[in-house]
């Protein structure tokens, strides 16, 4: 595994670590309004993974594209998708990224350079491909993230557009969130290689595994793969080992995996990992600055109106 | 007015559109050299690799790079070489590309072309001469274009490309061949959404696309001989569908005879029949389609299962009894 050899200063370390915290809140506070009702549908959640994304976006550039999975509350954060839309959208509101018409599936976020969260697994791929494509025929210069899981390595949207960008050598990085289950299922079970990274020489592209609860190791790796996309000379498949602290989705507890596994994952958890590196009076602070804005977000989402089907609507967009 | 065929017409569309717009790029397998069906000849030539490349065999790959790309403000052009491998771009055409504008409240829509060849008689068999219109009709956001003339192939492929959302541009591989007058230039333009008026008659209207709408207008002669005056519309555009113009004639004439080169179910002769009923009251109507069968390879049996003449001419006939 890769792991963090740069050094990095007491601000970024505070900032990272501020980013993963406001992910771990937030995803508790929507389990919570999602078991009581309040969010309805279903919900992915991240806690366990907020290295990954936060880890990967902070070396991004305005401009840039990210698209995410239905697991996508993270990643909308670390992009600095505003709490409080985000929110108002999984509670179906007016104000939400979406206007209430996406839902946490899918959330949409241009303005902070996502493309979107999909619902299809391997939808994240598709999209993020495309603005690989754009990217090198507009000569703009922005790189491409696709955020999938273990599972969507299965899916033909993962071995069609990586050998598509590999044989264009688009500006990408494939980020492989490898949580061990694909849904319900271990991923051994279900895949023909144990090693996810060995596809990706089949693609004409280098694979780099990475620690995926140290975000400082998978910064450091994402920027290496973003620098070479930059440079033109191609995409990089990144695996960042991790683990979701959660079952699948909401009606799912995560019965099947063992016990000594969860626990041993528990332990690695990245938020305490990172809050060791931190003056304890840094990490007391963030967390009151973190809990607080989460309220105030939560009290401004649920106060704001719901959609109303009057408003007029059209699937296409009007000349 | 120059006379060319329907695939020059394809041909000089889309070059006239990458002229006109730096966004728009043209992809698909085996495009650069011109494509089996010759409709991208010499494009690579004049507008280079970066506007015109060929791409692996993975019609799911290039369309989702379309339409991640269209998203970013390109406007991308891809060619599925038969409308049979639609079945392979579904996922991102109807859960990604045609959701977008919507879900997204309108942050960005998606101005991508698909266009492919489809429909029977060429002998190709099962899985190369459907017509697969019917697996789009049920998904909103997707315009759905349907030419029969080189005119129109000309100019609803130059609207398809300059519309703001993904459209799917069907082309009957039994008409690149065809030949006929098209504009140049501006001129050449047909807006999306409107169907063309082909034969006025006050006793029986038949709606027809594609190739379907010639086998229309060889029934109306026949029908003519026997005094029957059957106004043909063709439909041009499936989505939007042009409601009004069916159910004006259908209003004129009471009686409405749909073809359709495709099952009987799930198609748009049905819908078509669904308007005009609600539109124009109590008419009396047919469908005319194919057998719910795969499409048969022996020609005995393929122009058995497509839309004929007599077929067409015999559903008016009765309906004007």
């Amino acid at each position: 595994l890769s792991t963090a050899s740069e050094t990095v200063g007491t601000a970024k370390l505070d900032e990272l670590y501020e980013q993963m915290l406001r992910i771990r809140l937030l995803e508790d506070a929507v389990h919570r309004l999602f078991l009581n009702n309040e969010i309805e549908g279903t919900t992915h959640l991240y806690q366990g993974q907020e290295a990954v994304s936060v880890g990967v976006c902070d070396v991004l550039e305005p401009g840039d594209t990210v698209a995410a999975t239905y697991r996508g509350h993270g990643a909308a954060l670390a992009l600095g998708v505003d709490q409080t839309r985000l929110l108002a959208e999984l509670l179906g509101r007016e104000t939400g990224t979406n206007g209430g018409r996406g839902g946490s599936m899918n959330v949409i976020d241009l303005e902070r350079d996502l493309i979107g969260c999909f619902g299809i697994v391997g939808g994240s791929i598709a999209a993020a491909t495309g603005a690989g494509l754009a990217a090198q025929l507009s000569r703009d210069g922005s790189v491409a993230v696709a955020f999938f899981g273990d599972g969507a390595t299965n899916q033909a949207y993962f071995h069609e557009c990586l050998n598509f960008a590999g044989v264009r050598r688009l500006p990408l990085l494939y980020v492989c969130e490898n949580n061990l289950y694909g849904e319900w299922s271990s991923m051994f079970h279900v895949t023909a290689v144990g090693e996810l990274l060995s596809r990706a020489p089949g693609y004409g592209m280098p694979g780099v595994e990475v620690d995926g609860n140290d975000v400082l190791a998978v910064r450091e790796v994402a920027a290496e793969a973003a620098a070479r996309a930059r440079r033109g000379d191609g995409p990089t498949l990144i695996e960042a080992k991790t683990y979701r602290h959660k079952g699948h989705s909401r009606v799912d507890p995560g019965k099947y995996r063992p016990k000594e596994e969860v626990d041993e994952w528990l332990g690695r958890d990245p938020i305490p990992r990172l809050a060791a590196r931190l003056d304890g009076g840094a990490v007391a602070r963030i967390q009151e600055r973190v809990e607080r804005e989460l309220e105030a977000a939560l009290d401004a989402a649920r106060s704001a109106p719901f959609p109303s089907p009057d408003r007029l609507a059209s699937a296409f967009k009007e000349a | 007015m120059p006379e060319i065929s329907f695939r020059e017409a394809v041909r000089d569309a889309l070059a006239e559109e990458l002229e006109r717009d730096g966004r728009v790029f043209v992809m698909g397998e085996d495009v650069e050299p011109g494509g089996v069906f010759n409709t991208t000849p010499g494009l690579v030539e004049r507008f280079g690799k970066e506007r015109v490349f060929d791409t692996p065999i993975s019609e799911l790959a290039f369309t989702s790079a379309a339409f991640g790309a269209a998203v970013k403000g390109m406007r991308p052009v891809v060619e599925i070489m038969f409308g049979d491998f639609l079945g392979l771009v579904i996922d991102t055409l109807v859960n990604q590309a045609s959701k977008y504008w919507y879900l997204s409240n309108e942050q960005a829509s998606v101005p991508l072309v698909v266009r492919s060849a489809v429909g029977g008689g060429a002998r190709f068999g099962a899985c190369h001469s459907q017509t697969p219109t019917g697996w789009f009709l049920g998904e909103p956001g997707l315009k759905l274009v349907a030419p029969s003339t080189p005119a129109d192939a000309k100019g609803l492929l130059k609207s398809a490309i300059r519309d703001d959302n993904p459209v799917v541009v069907f082309e009957h591989k039994m008409l690149y061949g065809r030949k006929g007058e098209v504009p140049d230039g501006e001129a050449s333009v047909v807006p999306l959404g409107r169907a063309a008026v082909r034969r006025q008659g006050s006793d029986v209207t038949v709606v027809a696309a594609m190739a379907m709408c010639e086998i229309a207008l060889a029934a109306a002669d026949e029908l003519a001989s026997e005094g029957i005056e059957a106004e043909v519309i063709d439909l041009r555009t499936l989505r939007p569908l042009d409601v009004d113009t069916i159910a004006a004639s259908a209003e004129k004439t009471g009686r409405l005879v749909v073809v359709e080169e495709g099952p009987p179910t799930g198609g748009y002769a049905s819908d078509v029949i669904s308007f005009a009923v609600e539109e124009a009251g109590p008419i009396r109507a047919r469908r005319v389609s194919m057998p719910d069968l795969p499409i048969p390879f022996a020609a005995s049996l393929e122009d058995w299962a497509r839309p004929s003449v007599g077929q067409v001419a015999g559903a008016a006939r009765a309906l004007a009894a």
